[in-house]
């Protein structure tokens, strides 16, 4: 139960260091990149920057892991991962990092996180969002998780999403 | 959906490199021109198969912090607290969920300290308490949803 420290003072650093052209290549960006063959010249245009300079930013900005990654993100429902799980589990904390890690790696996983307990309430410190087809794809790949977890596991609970309240990208100011 | 806009959903998870011409090498795997792959991309937007397409910030990485939050709503004012709820710019997300805590949300904000701030202001306004569960170690983002 670290909560490294580390990668905070780090994340930290590099949020000073965005200057005013990086946050207005990304308030730019949030909605999307525009769809041209030449996407960052088009951006370069829209702000009034050179396009090597766009380029380089972005590649700088994803260097320093800002940007994860430029992808499409795919809507769930749409191709038929109708249900999702939020798995949650109470796992030992020697051992969570590995397990972590194991779980995480699971190519049905989108997000995997150690998070704290609230006890009595919840004693759950492993998240693990498992995507399916269905309510018996999305329980059998619960029992893959399980059998894996082993005897580290001491319960867990699935919590599936009823409705979609509120949906929307991150949002910066300009 | 054809064979081709499942292949662009399959590739395009992966990440496009940052250069002049980015759709170019993807275009040529599929065997479609850039212009094709660019008119099905806005297609597959358009239908909201895609929900996105463009850079994934990372919040911590531009100082920021994101929170994952739950809250025990009675039922006779869900409707009512899930629009308090939704109203403030920072909650992102926001899904209702079969358990006695039924509402989870994400607080995305600029600076790490307004995260408690929000949520003070959530607590406030609808008299719920929340429970914050800020992530203590990410195992892994993404997943790659084979169509």
């Amino acid at each position: 139960m670290t909560g490294k420290p580390q990668a905070t003072s780090k994340a930290q650093q590099d949020g000073q260091s965005l200057d005013a052209i990086d946050r207005q290549i990304i308030v730019a960006t949030q909605a999307g990149l525009p769809l041209v063959a030449e996407p960052f010249a088009a951006l370069a245009e829209q702000l009034g920057l050179e396009s090597e300079e766009v380029l380089q930013r972005v590649a700088d900005m994803q260097a320093r892991g800002v940007i994860r990654r430029i992808a499409a993100v795919p809507n769930h429902y749409a191709l038929g991962y109708t249900v999702n799980g939020m798995s949650v589990w109470n796992v030992s904390d020697e051992h969570i990092t590995e397990l972590g890690r194991l779980i995480g790696g699971l190519d049905y996983v989108s997000h995997c996180y150690q998070r704290p307990r609230h006890l009595p309430l919840w004693p759950y410190n492993l998240f693990a969002m498992v995507h399916g087809r269905s309510s018996d794809d999305v329980v059998a790949k619960l029992g893959t998780i399980a059998d894996l977890l082993g005897e580290h596991c001491r319960g867990h609970e699935v919590l599936y999403s009823k409705r979609i309240l509120k949906k929307t990208g991150l949002r910066i100011k300009a | 959906m054809d064979s081709i806009d499942a292949a662009i959903v399959n590739h395009l998870q992966e990440g496009l490199p940052v250069c002049a011409r980015p759709f170019d090498a993807v275009a040529v795997t599929l065997g479609i021109s850039v212009d094709e792959l660019l008119s099905r991309l806005q297609c597959l937007l358009d239908d909201k198969v895609l929900t996105r397409f463009g850079p994934m910030f990372n919040a911590e990485s531009m100082g920021g912090a994101l929170s994952l939050c739950a809250m025990q709503v009675p039922a006779d004012r869900y409707d009512e607290v899930a629009g308090q709820v939704n109203a403030f710019p920072e909650v992102a997300h926001n899904y209702e969920r079969e358990h006695l805590l039924n509402m989870w949300f994400v607080i995305a904000t600029e600076r790490p300290q307004q995260a408690g701030i929000v949520i003070s202001q959530i607590e406030q306004a609808t008299g719920c308490r929340v429970y914050d569960m800020p992530k203590q170690q990410e195992f892994y983002i993404g997943l790659k949803l084979a169509v």
